[in-house]
């Protein structure tokens, strides 16, 4: 051991006037210097971080006994409850630990260097001298490629078992022919004198996979006389009673609303609208959108009523269902 | 015995070095920066919730009729998807509050992201270094997105089928290819056929998430290799020299007390608040919808969007260019991001700023960068707001034509004016304590005269 020499009796001084905090412990030969500087105990916050540890103790317990036991009721809500209040109990036992166990020290460090300028040099040495033997590397670079470009193709091909990429048909199917019976949704077939003013009535093709876009109808009746169906729908109509796509052009969901004054004419005419965007089609004159996003009017499918007054088609629709793609106005639908 | 662990490990694996970094590595202490540990936390609660889930779910769109202890859907034609999970939230064990802490988490991850990305934002945090920090986080929030969309989708009930049908109308909308990827996707046109929904749950339950988890290391690991930034809230913070608390002790118990906290909030959500009560929505069919639908809250600014576009489809000919959600439902999601992943080298370009930042700003150190976020958040959130124009209409009784006009209006507007008020508070804040300092060096000098 090292005797103490009069400078170190100054510091000592010093240190005593200037800091009255206790001394670092001398260290023995052998021990180590502390990595963590050593804090006061507080017995009451270890106390209470262990009252909070028992208490999610008892809470996750008490999450098995709900769980296991079949007559307590409201079991989700006691389940949440238990299990989430054991994770909160040891989450503050936690911070406890961490504001008032454990020794909070602010450290400085160095930020990483910015770069590496002699490891980039050395890199891209590695990679200049690599291909020393080459003679046509530009060709070799581009073999490279080619087989790469080629491989990555290959691997992707099967992609395209996926579905009919290229094939466009489906996009235009409907299930509607002419004569196709209108039917409701456990396949009874409506008849024109059902259709009630003021209320509207979803139809499927007879026959038909109702989810198919092309089969669902909307169908309202109107009065004969506020009906303004253009040139090209004329004589779509039974009697008053209109025919629609119930997918909506804009995004495909179904038309579920259906607005009806109930004081005309102060209030705006009747209107079919789809619920998603509130795009809003006019049921009188062949679906134009009157408001909101769509694109495109609603297709309105042709009927007529037969000798016994059931709804039939005259034909398909006047243009393809479903949202708006690049060749939805291309073809009629099929 | 952890002295025979620290040297089993160091002997096998040459590990201590790097150990005994990361037990040291610095964590500077401010709260914004828990921002993204919650969001991590959250993704950690969701795989966990995630895979308990999948041990029940049947990914099939085939019918079956309902005969289960559920009343009021008894003899309703449904798919074996929705049933599953109907199943689950009403006969399995615990199954209802694993499946509300799944989607809760969902929303909370999301949220977490979003706030991280703010406080990224407005304190400049992306800035050389960190750029490519930066776009991995932006790419992960793109893709939680996506995987919090198919994650309600494959429930199958009403409200996930109108979610799924607007996707699709969406995906047909983008010009000259869109029909076609969806033909891909749904195997012909909507509702598609029996595979697609073994395809939606591969991606939610595999490609996303090991996708994300990915890109979550990669991002961690990049923020660990050039370390934090850091406030420079004491004189000794420096460009070149970081002040914080080591991760161990000082860190540990704090994060892992974050961790069980979110996780905790997340099971009493799970169990106390009713989340997305899919038995009262019913099944979806393709010919149904309901009034007053609204999809989970970070997909409000699409909705909005595809609500805001006048109804027109850009059309050559007999050719449908564009049809309409495309802009709404593709255009304005991929311009928000685009901003986002080029902002850092326009920034860069404006302000010939190309050095290295460890310190953050605060957003008043930069106005314009503050002004210009401001104005941009203001613009998605305006956007948002208008997507719960139905619910305003219902609960407020207001026109939904007018408020459509309203907001068709405000959300050019009104981004300028917060913009414009955002700037000015910076500098006013700047002003504000170019003042404060000036009069303590007037006291100093006033008291060195004394």
């Amino acid at each position: 051991m090292k005797r103490a020499r009069p400078k170190d009796w100054l510091i000592a001084g010093a240190v005593l006037l200037l800091r009255r905090d206790r001394r670092p412990p001398r260290l023995k030969p052998g021990e180590r210097e502390p990595v963590v500087p050593a804090g006061e105990p507080r017995p009451r916050a270890e106390l209470l971080a262990l009252f909070l540890l028992g208490a999610g103790t008892l809470c996750a317990v008490a999450f098995i006994a709900v769980y296991a036991i079949d007559r307590i009721p409201r079991q989700t809500q006691f389940l949440g409850l238990s299990l989430g209040l054991s994770l909160l109990f040891v989450a503050a036992a936690l911070i406890v630990t961490a504001k008032r166990l454990v020794v909070t020290e602010e450290i400085e460090d160095e930020y990483p260097l910015d770069e590496h300028p002699d490891e980039q040099e050395t890199v891209l040495a590695a990679v200049e001298d690599s291909a020393s033997r080459l003679t046509r590397r530009r060709l070799f670079k581009l073999g490279l490629a080619g087989a790469g470009g080629a491989l990555f193709a290959a691997f992707v091909t099967p992609v395209a078992s996926l579905g009919p990429v290229l094939d466009m048909r489906r996009f235009y199917d409907t299930p509607w022919r002419r004569g196709k019976r209108l039917v409701d949704e456990h396949g009874r077939p409506y008849r024109a004198d059902q259709i009630e003013e003021k209320t509207f009535y979803t139809a499927f093709a007879e026959g038909s996979d109702k989810e198919q876009l092309g089969s669902s109808l909307v169908v309202v009746r109107l009065p004969k006389d506020d009906l303004r169906l253009p040139p090209e729908n004329s004589g779509f109509d039974a009697d008053g009673i209109v025919a629609y796509s119930k997918i909506c052009t804009h995004a495909g969901c179904a038309i579920a609303l259906y607005r009806v004054p109930l004081f005309p004419p102060a209030e705006p005419k009747p209107a079919l609208v789809c619920p998603c965007h509130y795009s809003t089609f006019d049921p009188s004159d062949g679906g134009s959108v009157t408001f909101g996003p769509a694109g495109r009017k609603l297709p309105m499918l042709p009927i007529y009523a037969d000798s016994r007054g059931q709804l039939r088609a005259r034909g398909n629709f006047d243009e393809p269902v479903g949202p708006s793609w690049w060749g939805v106005r291309m073809k009629r639908p099929t | 015995m952890i002295r025979r662990l620290v040297r089993f490990v160091d002997q096998r694996s040459g590990g201590a070095p790097l150990l005994r970094k990361t037990l040291r590595y610095l964590f500077p202490d401010h709260w914004s920066f828990l921002l993204g540990e919650v969001a991590l936390y959250a993704f950690v609660v969701l795989v966990a919730t995630g895979t308990y889930l999948a041990l029940f779910y049947d990914a099939s769109p085939s019918k079956v009729v309902y005969h289960g202890p559920y009343a009021p859907l008894q003899g309703q034609e449904m798919t074996h998807a929705y049933r599953s999970v109907l199943d689950l939230s009403t006969t399995v064990k615990a199954g209802l509050l694993i499946r509300q802490t799944h989607h809760w988490a969902a929303d909370v991850f999301l949220a977490a992201i979003v706030l991280h990305m703010l406080r990224i934002f407005f304190t400049g945090a992306y800035r050389k270094p960190r750029e490519l920090t930066y776009w991995i986080g932006l790419s992960i929030l793109g893709l939680a997105l996506l995987e919090g969309y198919l994650g309600y989708s494959l429930v199958d009930d009403l409200l996930s089928g109108m979610g799924l049908a607007i996707g699709y109308g969406v995906l047909v909308s983008v010009p000259f290819v869109g029909a076609n990827l969806a033909a891909l996707i749904w195997d012909g046109p909507f509702p598609g056929k029996h595979d697609f929904f073994s395809r939606m749950y591969i991606a939610h339950v595999f490609l996303l998430p090991a996708l994300i988890a990915v890109l979550l290391s990669v991002h961690l690991a990049l923020v660990a290799l050039k370390h934090h930034t850091q406030f420079r809230s004491q004189p000794r913070q420096t460009e070149r020299k970081i002040v914080g608390v080591p991760t161990f002790p000082g860190q540990t118990p704090r994060s892992l007390g974050l961790f069980l906290s979110v996780a905790g909030v997340l099971f009493l959500l799970g169990g106390l608040a009713q989340i997305n009560p899919i038995w009262l929505w019913g099944p979806y069919h393709t010919y149904v919808s309901t009034n007053g639908a609204q999809p989970d809250w970070y997909l409000g600014w699409l909705i909005g969007a595809l609500r805001l576009v006048p109804g027109w489809d850009f059309t050559i000919g007999h050719y449908t260019v564009v049809p309409n959600p495309f802009w709404g439902g593709a255009a304005f999601p991929l311009v928000c991001f685009g901003f986002a992943f080029s902002w850092p080298l326009l920034e860069r370009r404006f302000t010939g700023d190309y050095g290295y930042h460890n310190v953050l700003d605060r957003p008043r150190d930069a106005p314009g960068r503050t002004a210009i976020g401001v104005a941009v958040f203001t613009w998605i959130s305006l956007v948002f707001l208008a997507g719960a124009s139905d619910r305003a209409q219902v609960l407020l009784d207001l026109s939904y034509i007018g408020q459509i006009w309203f907001y068709r209006v405000i959300v050019w507007v009104g981004p300028i004016v917060a913009g414009l008020i955002a700037y000015r508070v910076c500098i006013e804040l700047q002003r504000g304590e170019q003042v404060e300092r000036e009069r303590k060096r007037a006291e100093a000098a006033a008291r060195g005269a004394a």
